[in-house]
């Protein structure tokens, strides 16, 4: 087989959706020994794509080649057979099995009965082989994200795929991290292995990829373009139709007086293992604070118990000095926590908006009172005032933006744009002294993400003090006043020159300063 | 009130809830929850009954009993997994259906006739251990030894074999067994059925074994929502599951002899000088089958484990906005 | 979203089955596909009134007639409506919580006992007015239920207990329970029932007033009915106008956005149980002192069971549950009379089936396409 010949050729692939054409007439080619970018901001149709790839999906017209004959997939098994294998960005692992059980699921061998040792020895050889170290015999909801994936890629590469589609990988990856995985997918396609690498960051697509296809809405914008022949902003325009791609209005303000203190802060995760060993940070009003760190760092039950979500095991909460939440803390209270917490005048932008921030069969109106219900003037005594909720609930769609037939709809049928344009409108109206917003555009596209960014900035200007989780590094560079940094359940460091290098070392652990006390800020 | 007699009743009649706690435990573990499990023991208990009665054969009533059963639940299984109904209606509504049918073809059944049951017989050399021997090897129903068979075999089935893993994969993760080409649904329809055959077989051994007779819904009285309350309390285990169904069985014999006496070890014993207050005896299944769910519970939560993960969620591939 | 790559088990059908989501769900359809339901499990039932040698249309015009057929049976009707509205709303209530109470049946019992104890203990001796007497055992049934659902409730919230089980469970031991007052300590004679309870403890019933309203004479239908439409609006009104309403919606919805909006599950998983009991015990007492007027063992034939379906039927709306309880009483009614005796429970499980799997077409529109090309 010669270098220049397509391991996979993808021809007026269509797909559609109950109210969305996801794919419209794509085009797709793969050559063997690339690393080929496939670029597009979040439901551009790449993972569709990819899915009709695999078998997941069935496209609705349109053709498929692989190594030249073509195929009909009739399931993710056919897809399997012909060498493709995915790397999902959601893992896709059962965590109370072992690796090696995750690796050998589905397959016809072993026959019956199921002799691990021998097929831990053989997993432990192939992950050696590729440089992916894991223990085959862990179970899955032991490992860090980063093993996981490691573990993913290994299922893939034990059932023979030559075509490797790797997902949004370095969603859950600190910068080295990242360069590992490089390094890794380099030394694949050596091997004669071909990778599809789905993303929306430049920088990345910029670094790894030989070639590039960008899809916007369903189409393709331009395809196979060399990576060596192009740059971001060309990809960027590319990608969104704009040149210059976020807009945003931040004007230099000095921040006003400390109105979250966090002190030494410990918690549990769900498993009972220590997320938060001692973390101490504060946020004044009119300034956004961002934390960066990899997903699994604490974040989550960061969020969780300043918004009263989960009990501390020790430390103390305060909102303008008060403490809201707290374990041993001189005047804790005694009452219901999250309410409490609500009532103090902090929101919470859950970093789960389908699955926590809103409820799905209810109506627009009834998500949008969720946290209002109990006071005047939706509340009328025992009674809820339904002509007060929706002309609130009327106020809001029109003042966000939030597009949906009426406030009746319910919540499930909005985009997830919309959704997250309800939540924040919701937790914004109350006029929050504090808000925590957990991974605020996580799966917008670029105008919703905008959008998004702007009331965050505008919350800013109005004297709201924020805490700002993102996974995006670039996000919180650009909307940060002051950025800490937050490793194994620690503050790594505090930053405010935004350099991402400095921020990348502590995100994998390595400490810059010494972590700021709650009362040293604030000036 | 001998210790030997309860335990030795305790076995046969524990059997009864072991095979249906067994067959619920492989759906559950395979995703779906399937409340449905008495209305099948009554569908397979009577129609056994009838089919042995009509055909002389109870090995043919077995048979019989444990595929109507078996087909019964199919109808549960279709509208939860292919119609994604919620399962918790889904199981009531087969729970009526199949009270509501054996009620219906078993009318008259009771005064039919006599009926030849399966047969009971002890196992040479082992009735002969010391203790145990007398209990679970002396004069038992041939049934009793397949329950003590099923024990280890579905152990080993579901952790020891591929099939058996994939059982625990749907049940968990069913994503991730479907992008690996498993048939989640296929399965899941698979192990409802299989649950069902063991309703039915539960059933069966009641109506041709332990019990022997079609007495409408007391041939069962609730002793499917037992097995459902067992499965929690067995952890989703076939060992601990076998520990509580024959501790159930012999609970059930001892508050039978219990009001047999007038002293026990020497104590003036109240249900023999006021039967009424075996009301109170009648009460206790039902009280330790409430007592064990809250040991059960207790503990899922303490060790935060629990059902499996996708238990009583229908699968969807490809859920838009995972 | 299903897809024709796996429905395609090997059948190859000149057309293809594709299942896509709905966007709108207008009420009217959804009525629609009720009744369709409702045709098809009465299709179902006579097929299986067939196969044991009856007529089906002889049976459902018998039933229809037994039921509606004059304003005697319509009272009758009516009067077994009355406990079906009442377990039908505690299942309501519950189950917008996503609160399986199945022990609707229990709590019935219990509510009942708690009422006869009134008369029977007696607290109260048969001479006390009955303006007295009524609201006493009324509160005295509610406070019963009320207990029988509390127990499960707090287990739930406490340790995550299933309700489903522990609810059944307290169904039997309810059932035990009376049986041992009515065989043993309140028994009449040595029969299995209590004394009759004194005229001022009877619910008022329409064939009290005969002689000021002639067209009464032999009506059945008493107060309870009222009790029972009260208990509908007062329901309605909680879960659609209320605050408390709201939690309760949206704890059923989505209980991880419930307990993100700071409402607290644990109290309100005790508090529905405990409003899901009372409305039940308010039936077995409505039930005692309005139709038997004695505590006996069979007081119903499975209303508490009845009602859950009446109350999915009604898709968990208080007001519709009054005219299907209604229709229900009157299957009860007539079905006394068929044989086999299994048939009422039978024909509720195949609807409770139909029912639940029409849902699905709510959910998703079916569209069948011409297999064209071979893809």
């Amino acid at each position: 087989m010669s270098k220049n010949e397509n391991a996979v050729e993808m021809r007026a692939i269509t797909k559609q959706f109950p109210g969305v054409l996801a794919n419209d007439h794509v085009d797709f080619d793969l050559k063997k020994g690339e690393i080929h970018a496939l670029l597009g901001e979040n439901g551009a149709g790449k993972s569709t794509l990819m899915n009709i790839l695999t078998g997941l999906y069935h496209p609705d017209k349109g053709t498929i080649k692989v190594h030249e004959q073509q195929v009909e997939f009739r399931s993710p098994k056919d897809a399997i057979n012909h060498g493709i294998g995915m790397v999902h960005q959601h893992f896709m692992l059962v965590p109370t099995q072992s690796v090696t059980e995750n690796i050998l699921l589905g397959l016809d061998d072993p026959r019956f009965r199921l002799n691990l040792s021998h097929y831990h020895d053989v997993i432990r050889d192939l992950a050696d082989q590729y440089g992916l170290h894991v223990d085959p015999r862990v179970k899955i909801w032991q490992l860090s994200v980063g093993e996981q994936q490691r573990v993913e890629i290994l299922k893939t590469l034990y059932r023979g795929a030559n075509v490797l589609i790797l997902d949004e990988p370095t969603a859950v990856l600190a910068p080295q991290e990242i360069d590992e995985l490089f390094k890794t997918l380099r030394s694949m396609t050596e091997e004669g292995k071909s990778i599809v690498f789905i993303s929306h960051k430049l920088d990345e697509v910029m670094a790894i990829a030989d070639r590039v296809t960008v899809m916007r809405k369903g189409k393709v914008s331009d395809a196979n373009v060399l990576t060596s022949g192009t740059n971001k902003q060309e990809l960027a325009r590319l990608m969104v139709g704009r040149e210059v791609l976020f807009n945003l209005d931040k004007v230099e303000q000095a921040p006003g007086e400390t109105v979250l203190a966090v002190d030494s802060l410990e918690a549990n995760n769900d498993k009972g293992l220590p997320a938060l060993r001692g973390v101490s940070l504060s946020v004044c009003a009119g300034e956004i604070v961002g934390l960066a760190g990899v997903a699994g760092n604490g974040q989550p039950e960061l969020a969780e118990v300043i918004t009263g979500l989960r009990p501390p095991t020790a430390g103390c909460v305060r909102v303008h000095g008060r403490v809201i939440v707290g374990e041993g803390c001189e005047d804790s209270p005694r009452t219901n926590t999250v309410r409490n917490v609500i009532d103090t005048g902090v929101s919470h932008i859950p970093e789960d908006r389908t699955h926590v921030g809103t409820a799905p069969n209810l109506s627009i109106t009834d998500n949008v009172i969720m946290k209002g219900y109990r006071q005047s003037p939706i509340a009328r005594g025992w009674s809820i005032d339904r002509t007060n909720a929706r002309g609130h609930a009327e106020n809001l769609r029109e003042a966000y933006n939030i597009l949906a037939p009426t406030v009746d709809t319910h919540a499930r049928l909005l985009s997830g744009g919309n959704l997250q344009r309800l939540i924040l409108a919701r937790e914004i109206s109350s006029e929050p002294k504090l808000m925590i917003a957990m991974q605020p555009t996580r799966g917008l596209d670029v105008g919703a993400i905008e959008a998004v960014q702007n009331l965050l900035l505008a919350q800013r200007a109005n004297g709201a003090a924020i805490l700002l989780v993102s996974e995006e590094l670039d996000e919180l560079i650009s909307l940060s006043d002051r950025i800490y940094v937050i490793y194994g359940g620690e503050i790594m460091g505090e930053t405010m020159e935004g350099d991402p290098e400095g921020i990348g070392m502590m995100m994998t652990g390595t400490r810059q300063h010494s972590p700021s006390t709650a009362e040293g800020v604030g000036r | 009130m001998d210790p030997i007699i309860i335990l030795q009743a305790g076995v046969a009649s524990g059997t009864v809830l072991l095979f249906a706690t067994l067959g619920e435990i492989l759906a559950e573990r395979s995703g779906v929850l399937n409340l449905g499990v008495e209305g099948m023991m009554l569908i397979g208990a009577m129609s056994a009954y009838s089919t042995a009665l009509s055909t002389g054969n109870p090995w043919l009533g077995v048979i019989v009993g444990m595929l109507i059963a078996g087909l019964l639940s199919q109808v549960h299984a279709l509208i939860s997994i292919r119609f994604q109904a919620d399962q918790v209606v889904s199981g009531l509504a087969l729970t009526f259906l199949g009270t509501g049918l054996s009620l219906v073809f078993g009318e008259g059944l009771s005064k039919a006739g006599a009926v030849s049951l399966l047969p009971s017989f002890s196992i040479p050399g082992l009735e002969l251990i010391p203790f145990l021997g007398p209990i679970l090897f002396t004069d038992q129903n041939i049934m009793v030894y397949l329950g003590y068979l099923m024990i280890p075999i579905i152990w080993y089935f579901i952790n020891r074999t591929r099939p058996g893993m994939h059982l625990r994969a749907i049940g968990e993760f069913p994503a991730a067994a479907d992008a690996l080409g498993i048939n989640v649904a296929r399965l899941r329809y698979f192990y409802v059925f299989l649950g069902g055959m063991f309703a039915g077989l539960s059933g069966a051994t009641i109506s041709l074994a332990v019990s022997p007779g079609w007495f409408s819904h007391l041939t069962t009285s609730g002793q499917g929502w037992i097995a459902i309350g067992l499965v929690i309390f067995a952890q989703w285990d076939p060992l601990r599951a076998a520990v509580g169904s024959y501790a159930f069985g012999a609970l059930r014999r001892l508050i039978l002899d219990i009001q047999g006496p007038a002293s026990i070890f020497g104590i003036r014993n109240p249900f023999f000088y006021n039967p009424y207050l075996g009301f109170f005896l009648q009460m206790l299944p039902y009280a330790f089958t409430i007592m064990v769910l809250i040991i059960g519970s207790r503990e899922a939560m303490r060790k935060r484990l629990g059902s499996p993960a996708a238990l009583g969620l229908p699968y969807i591939r490809g859920e838009r906005g995972l | 979203m299903t897809n024709p790559a796996q429905t395609s088990r090997g059948l190859r059908l000149p057309f293809r089955l594709r299942f896509e989501p709905r966007m709108e769900q207008p009420g009217w359809l959804s009525a629609l596909i009720s009744l369709g339901a409702v045709v098809l499990a009465l299709i179902l039932g006579g097929i299986v009134l067939m196969l044991v040698g009856g007529s089906p249309i002889r049976a459902y015009a018998f039933m229809l007639k037994a039921a509606f057929g004059d304003i005697g049976v319509f009272s009758d009707t009516l009067t077994k409506a009355t406990p079906l509205i009442l377990v039908s709303l505690a299942a309501v209530i519950a189950f917008r919580m996503r609160l399986w109470n199945i022990g609707a049946e229990g709590q019935f019992f219990f509510g009942a006992f708690g009422a006869s104890a009134v008369v029977l203990t007696p607290i109260l001796p048969p001479e006390t007015s009955p303006w007295l007497i009524i609201p006493t055992m009324v509160l005295a049934g509610a406070i019963a239920g009320a207990l029988w659902g509390f127990i499960p409730g707090i287990l739930k919230a406490r340790f995550n207990v299933n309700e489903i089980i522990s609810t059944l469970m307290m169904n039997y031991i309810a059932v035990a329970w009376n049986n041992f007052f009515i065989f043993a300590k309140w028994s009449e004679g040595g029969f299995q029932m209590s004394p009759q309870f004194p005229r001022t403890a009877w619910l008022p019933r329409l064939t009290d007033y005969s002689s000021q309203v002639p067209l009464f004479r032999g009506l059945t239908t008493h107060l309870g009915l009222v009790f029972g439409l009260i208990a509908a609006v007062v329901v309605w009104w909680i879960i659609y106008r209320s605050r408390w309403g709201y939690e309760i919606r949206l704890i059923g919805d989505n209980p991880r956005a419930a307990r993100y909006a700071g409402i607290n599950i644990t109290r309100n998983t005790i508090l529905v149980m405990m409003l899901s009991g009372a409305l039940a015990g308010l039936g077995g007492m409505s039930e005692i002192t309005g139709v038997v007027h004695r505590l006996q063992g069979a007081i119903s034939p499975g209303y508490g069971f009845t009602g859950i379906i009446i109350a999915w039927l009604a898709k968990l709306n208080p007001l519709l549950v009054i005219p299907i309880s209604i229709l229900f009483g009157g299957l009860i009614l007539a079905g006394r009379e068929i044989q086999p005796s299994g048939v009422p429970m039978l024909i509720q499980g195949i609807l409770l089936v139909c029912l639940i799997g029409s849902d699905f077409l709510l959910r998703y529109r079916v569209r069948i396409t011409p297999r064209t090309q071979e893809a």
